[in-house]
């Protein structure tokens, strides 16, 4: 697969905004500023960002409890993503969802969530929509590995391909759940050959590779816009950090986590074979980190700094208001 | 007597069933953790909350039983085994999960006995954390635990702290029925104290945390602690004399207790932390005016969450529970009332 320049550069941007992103998200956990639950997508960004690469605002995704990667590749805006997380009045969801549940339907980013299999289910009901309404666009479930064990996600790939819907079914295999391995919970051992099982394309390709994915994706949204039903990829791309920040991770070596920063890093490889295949340099790169540090580091402070949400917000949007 | 925090009490009561009844199994995401993983040693999580911590280590893999994430499958199997003769303990990790395996619990488990006319039922414990106060968002936050109450043939326990959750899950594990456990999150570091050694505490009867003349709070869950903080400031500063009733189980209900303090008090508040329609408040309320009605000398006064998803903002999600304040203000309005 050879991409231009300027899709070099989105691609790139796009991944290092995930990254930068995360680990700034993390310090600002660290430090007390973020609520709740923070799960880093660092190691996981060319997942993401291949999956998305082709997308438009029209079609969906929807998305898990670790949603950063998805909501940047999907196109949502950092700063109003920062808001979010740090749970002010003039984020996303204004506050009310936070880091599990942001979501940007205007971006077609169907939210992410904190049901674990939670999205498969949506996901295909937003393809049944395009197929009903007659649209050529597709609906991304991004699914982890212990979620493809969920009756949930069973159920809707099998619906899937009952009414031969726009539906893609992404495995981010990121070796755990929580605490436990892929190899000890999913009995097969093998995600795609049971997602193939159901009756649909089924792909398996390396999650740190974003052209593996991204071409894969092609694959998919040609059989998908073509009319010939649902296509499962499954991912692979170890995650860097514990399940959630704070997880002290016993279960896991350091050797193996300073391994895959060495030898898997996506947005190394990317660069490596970014600057083999076209014009880009080092010098590109630096300063497209520089720019995106800058930015996100400001979306923080900007964020830090915002309005809360006022005390009388806990009641609205329960339901929708007539007068 | 020693201190122990809830956390440990429950890890206590867990580790003295299993030793003494071989049937008594724990099955869950995540109880021992590190399954499948680089390093294996068991002790990886001990339940994310840390509360099955050291019981992979002590009773093994064949009766510590780390599972996918599957809880339709969790409950479903809970259920069979229970039907056949052992004891689980399933583990939902967070109540709001229900969702997704409900009906193994409500269709399957907590019909057997009745519909099938007194055979066997399932004796098997849901434990399952319930509550506000983490900044964790809707889907990870709410005290559900009353729709749990509205189904026939489950029992519901809330634990207001160590000492009665200790008691109340060997009761449960022993108990022929299904019982769905809850444990509000932000009691586990909540310490008091608790013997060593195995107690029973009986489902279906409440605690008097205080004695009083004036008013009755009947308080669930975390509220309890809540509730006797605004008794005593009350007493203190205007000299009230308030009762405060944990019924520490839900269903089934004390309803005697409760009724026994009416008669005296004559006015009622309830505190919940569940959202208030369909719930253990109305509930609470409605059996006081069908069967305390000629005590009451006023109306009854319920002090719950609004009627809303619990919110992630730490700033919004402050003003959920009912606080001391609250429930303070409430005392005072039903002892005013003529
Ligand atoms: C229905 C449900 N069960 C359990 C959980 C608790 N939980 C949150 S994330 C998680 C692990 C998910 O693993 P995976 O699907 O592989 O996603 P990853 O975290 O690795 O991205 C679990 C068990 C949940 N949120 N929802
Ligand atoms: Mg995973």
């Amino acid at each position: 697969m050879n991409l231009d320049e300027p899709t070099l550069r989105h691609a790139y941007e796009t991944m290092r905004l995930m990254r930068v992103f995360d680990e700034t998200g993390r310090r600002e956990f660290l430090a007390g500023k973020l609520p709740g639950f923070i799960h880093m997508y660092c190691g996981e960004e060319a997942i993401a960002a291949g999956i998305c690469a082709e997308l438009t605002d029209a079609d969906y995704i929807a998305s898990t409890h670790r949603g950063h990667g998805h909501c940047i590749a999907k196109g949502c805006t950092i700063e109003d993503m920062a808001l979010e997380i740090f749970c002010r009045r003039d984020g996303l969801c204004r506050g009310k969802g936070g880091s599990m549940h942001i979501a940007d339907l205007k971006k077609g980013m169907l939210g992410a969530n904190a049901i674990v299999g939670g999205s498969a289910p949506l996901a295909v009901g937003a393809a049944l929509k395009i197929k009903t309404r007659g649209e050529s666009n597709v609906s991304v479930a991004f699914i982890g590995d212990g979620a493809s064990n969920q009756g949930t996600v069973f159920e809707a790939m099998n619906l899937a391909v009952v009414l031969k819907l726009p539906a893609i079914f992404a495995y981010e295999n990121n070796g755990y759940a929580e605490m436990t391995g892929v190899d000890y919970h999913c009995g097969s051992g093998d995600i795609a050959a049971r997602a193939g099982a159901f009756g649909m394309p089924s792909h398996k390709v390396d999650g740190t590779d974003y052209f593996a994915v991204r071409e894969a994706m092609a694959a998919a949204l040609a059989h998908a816009r073509g009319g010939k039903g649902p296509v499962s990829i499954e991912c692979v791309a170890p995650r860097w950090y514990g399940h959630f920040e704070g997880d002290p991770q016993g279960y896991r070596t350091k050797e193996e986590i300073a391994d895959l920063q060495e030898t898997r890093d996506p947005l190394a490889l990317f660069r490596e074979r970014a600057m083999a295949t076209s014009s880009l340099t080092e010098a590109d790169f630096t300063a497209m980190d520089a720019a995106i540090t800058e930015r996100i580091e400001a979306a923080m402070a900007a964020a830090d700094k915002a309005p809360l949400p006022e005390p009388d917000d806990l009641y609205t949007d329960v339901y929708e208001v007539y007068d | 007597m020693a201190k122990m925090t809830m956390r440990e009490a429950i890890n206590q009561a867990m580790r003295l069933e299993m030793a003494r009844d071989p049937d008594v199994i724990l099955i869950g995401e995540d109880v021992a953790g590190g399954r499948g993983c680089p390093v294996d040693d068991g002790e990886a999580a001990g339940g994310v909350m840390g509360v099955t911590a050291g019981l992979y280590s002590e009773f093994g893999a064949a009766r510590v039983i780390d599972t996918p994430i599957t809880e339709s499958a969790i409950m479903g199997a809970a259920a069979g085994a229970a039907l056949t003769g052992l004891r689980p303990i399933a583990e939902l990790m967070f109540a709001d999960f229900f969702g997704v395996c409900f009906d193994q619990l409500y269709n399957q488990a907590a019909k057997f006995r009745y519909m099938f006319g007194g055979q066997h039922g399932a004796p098997m414990v849901v434990r399952t954390m319930v509550g506000a106060g983490m900044g964790a968002g809707p889907q990870h936050s709410q005290a559900i635990y009353p729709i749990f109450a509205h189904i026939p043939g489950l029992k519901v326990v809330l634990p207001s702290g160590a000492y009665d959750a200790k008691g109340l899950l060997i009761q449960a594990i022993r108990d022929n029925d299904p019982v769905m456990f809850c444990e509000h999150k932000m009691l586990y570091g909540e310490e008091e104290e608790v013997p060593e050694e195995s107690y029973q505490l009986p489902l279906g009867k409440a605690r008097v945390v205080r004695e009083g003349g004036d008013v009755t709070v009947v308080a669930l869950g975390r509220m309890v602690q809540l509730a006797a903080e605004a008794a005593a400031t009350l007493e203190k500063d205007s000299g009230l004399s308030v009762a405060v009733i944990d019924p520490r189980t839900i269903s089934p209900l004390d309803v005697d207790t409760i009724l026994d303090s009416v008669e005296e008090t004559g006015r009622v508040v309830v505190v919940d932390e569940a959202t208030p329609i369909c719930s253990m408040a109305s509930e609470v309320a409605s059996m006081i005016v069908s069967d305390g009605f000629s005590s009451l000398r006023a109306p009854i006064r319920k002090v719950t969450a609004p009627h809303t998803p619990v919110p992630a903002s730490p700033t919004l999600e402050a003003g959920y529970p009912p606080t001391a304040a609250k429930i303070r203000e409430a005392i005072e309005a039903v002892y005013n009332y003529r």
